[in-house]
């Protein structure tokens, strides 16, 4: 019966011992928790609860503005702006990051186009709304070189200043953050699963549409999400480039935030973030949703 | 043998289907300025196991590949089932193939895995599920066929690679290092199995490793490779006991390099009289190349101290048998002896050597001029 008086002791010492050790753990990642509260959970509660308070109290006639039309249009317009350029952004960063990963692991290109992507994915705001109005803006130099060559750049009226501008601008720091963060998915695809298709009697399609295709979803639903919350949120970019507010979201909060016309406008602004956590945590949960079918043939 | 008791593997393994003869004819493979692959030449008859077997970077997985179709010959051609299967591509060939590892798709069951080659050639879903079953039942992995590769160890994810490669009824087997992430353990236990099952289906297969233990045991025939060429093939007995070359001699087992002359087709080496495998070699020095357990031990005589005479330095227990290094004062030589006769001489004892008179072959690397 020894082994059943030394299981006994280990049962009494293992709650002390799993105690301390769960509070040790508690302790390394407090300074995570603190972060993620402060930055993250704190702000999301005063945005909900500055949704739900007016100059006489609590009030639903905030959330009651949303449904106004030129909100809901602002949404809509957010809603596309941040799919399509996410969207694009994907699909040629996937491309790209496919390039690159096929080629040597430790090649200058890589390196290069790596250093390059880091830099450009964090490129934004005025600074890039400038480059892009420098560059193919009325006065743009390609825009007036072309023209000096009997070039019309924009045959059918400018669209720079516009949603579909903005939407090519979004792409342009999509395209390199869709690069950095899919890249480590392509890199765990191994090419004996390529060889094992090919030998089993399959071809490129059949590779991609049962093996690779399945594996990468996942990741490259996740690189979406996260490019579209980028373009969702983004706020520098779009104020420096149109000239009239409130055609998307972040514009609509900043002019609420900024107007004078009233005292409850900060609540209508925090409506409006509210809206917008709302829609990110609707995509997130689809999101979970997928992923959980792949959770099952993931290591745990 | 369960799994085929019950059902004839002609039934299970697609009726009067007989087995490919495969022709590997002056292939060659060059990358850059290294050539891979320098002219091999191979014939594998029907339904034979042959294992290519050589250092790292000697070819033989390039062979594999050529086989395959997964790389382009720079010339040669490969032949199965006297078809000129040179230029056709991998999906084309009909040939199974498993490889080192982690070459399951983790996405998919094992059922599914072994099903997928059987899903590209368009096979109804009930066959594609009997047959996916019979193939995990012929590797003894019936009761895994819902399990993902990751809930499956290295062993048995290289059985279901197995049965996968073979559902398709491919007319050749290609084996890439199959065993070498494996533990020597589940090593022997696999290889034991592959060629159980090889031998129930009659396949023609191509086996490739550096392991030379794993090339003996597993083939009917073993290629040894060097730089791009085959040094000699032949049954495992002829390669171990008549090696062709001295790289063969030394690669394959364990040899000693003791100094002699050559005289009138024997070798002279510490005053024995070795006869010569190639017997009209030139007379000359040269090194002989004698395996350990061609030599044998005695307690040295009182005063004996001639040149087959020495010291045990070394003594390592291998399981029945153990191995001694002996120094002979100008050399150390390997003798390999069952363990209850090493249990005599421990480190440090004296001893006496002798050689048995088998055929040996001599290289004139390393040849000093002196007997």
């Amino acid at each position: 019966m020894t082994a059943v008086a030394v299981s006994e002791t280990e049962y009494v010492r293992r709650p002390l011992g799993g105690r301390l050790r769960i509070s040790s753990a508690w302790l390394g990642a407090a300074p995570f928790l603190l972060y993620t509260g402060l930055f993250l959970f704190l702000p999301t509660v005063l945005v909900a609860v500055g949704a739900f308070s007016g100059p006489h109290g609590p009030t639903l006639a905030n959330l009651a503005q949303l449904s106004r039309p030129y909100v809901v249009s602002a949404f809509l317009n957010s809603l596309v702006l941040s799919a399509v350029s996410a969207s694009v952004g994907a699909v040629v960063g996937s491309v790209l990051a496919y390039a690159v990963a096929t080629g040597s692991p430790d090649g200058i290109l890589r390196r290069l186009v790596t250093a390059f992507c880091g830099v450009l994915s964090q490129f934004g705001g005025v600074t890039l709304a400038f480059a892009f109005i420098a560059t193919i803006g009325t006065e743009g130099f390609i825009v007036i070189w072309l023209q000096q060559h009997g070039i019309r750049f924009y045959p059918n009226g400018v669209w720079l200043f516009s949603l579909t501008g903005l939407t090519l601008i979004y792409t342009y720091f999509e395209i390199p953050l869709m690069v950095i963060v899919f890249m480590p998915a392509l890199d765990g695809i191994r090419p004996q699963w390529r060889e094992a298709t090919e030998t089993l009697g399959g071809g490129t399609w059949h590779y991609w549409r049962h093996v690779a295709g399945p594996l990468l979803m996942p990741a490259f639903l996740g690189a979406w999400l996260l490019l579209f919350a980028n373009a969702f949120s983004a706020y520098a970019t779009a104020a420096a480039l149109l000239d009239i507010g409130g055609v998307i979201v972040p514009l609509q909060i900043s002019r609420a935030l900024s107007s004078e016309v009233g005292l409850d406008q900060a609540n209508f602004a925090a409506a409006l973030a509210l809206g917008m956590v709302v829609i990110v945590a609707i995509i997130t949960l689809l999101y979970a949703r997928l992923q959980r079918r792949s959770a099952r043939w993931l290591p745990r | 043998m369960g799994a085929l008791d019950a059902r004839p593997i002609g039934a299970s393994w697609g009726g009067s289907r007989s087995a490919a003869e495969v022709r590997l004819e002056g292939l060659r493979r060059v990358y850059g300025s290294t050539t891979a692959l320098d002219g091999l030449d191979i014939t594998i008859h029907a339904g034979e196991l042959v294992a290519l077997l050589g250092p790292s970077g000697c070819g033989k997985t390039t062979a594999l590949r050529l086989v395959a179709g997964l790389e382009d010959a720079d010339g040669g051609r490969v032949v199965i089932d006297g078809r000129d299967v040179t230029h056709l591509p991998t999906s084309r060939r009909d040939s199974g193939m498993v490889f080192q590892a982690y070459s399951l798709f983790p996405h998919m069951t094992a059922r599914e895995n072994v099903a997928f080659g059987l899903r590209m050639r368009k096979v109804g879903v009930a066959e594609r599920r009997q047959r996916a079953g019979e193939m995990l039942e012929l590797v003894g992995l019936s009761t895994q066929a819902d399990r993902y590769a990751h809930q499956l160890s290295g062993g048995q994810q290289q059985r279901v690679a197995l049965a996968r490669a073979l559902a398709i009824r491919p007319s050749v087997l290609l084996l890439d290092e199959p065993l070498s992430a494996l533990d020597a353990r589940v090593r022997s236990q696999l290889r034991d199995e592959i060629r159980r099952v090889q031998r129930e289906v009659g396949i023609t297969t191509l086996f490739v490793t550096h392991d030379q233990e794993e090339a003996l045991a597993i083939a009917d025939r073993v290629g040894v490779m060097r730089a791009g060429r085959l040094e000699q093939l032949g049954p495992p007995t002829s390669i171990y006991s008549q090696p062709a070359t001295p790289f063969v001699a030394e690669f394959v087992g364990l040899t000693n390099r003791l100094a002699g002359v050559v005289t009138g087709g024997a070798v002279d080496v510490r005053g024995i009289r070795l006869p010569l495998i190639a017997t009209d070699t030139p007379d000359g020095p040269a090194v002989a190349l004698v395996r350990p357990e061609a030599v044998s031990l005695a307690p040295a005589l009182d005063g004996f101290n001639g040149p087959l005479s020495g010291t045990v330095i070394a003594v390592s227990f291998l399981g029945a048998v153990s191995r001694l290094t002996i120094d002979l004062g100008d050399t150390t030589v390997l003798v390999q002896v069952p363990t209850a006769e090493a249990a005599a001489h421990p480190g440090g004892s004296r001893v006496r050597i002798a050689l048995r008179l088998d055929p040996v072959l001599i290289t004139r690397e390393g040849a000093q001029g002196r007997g």
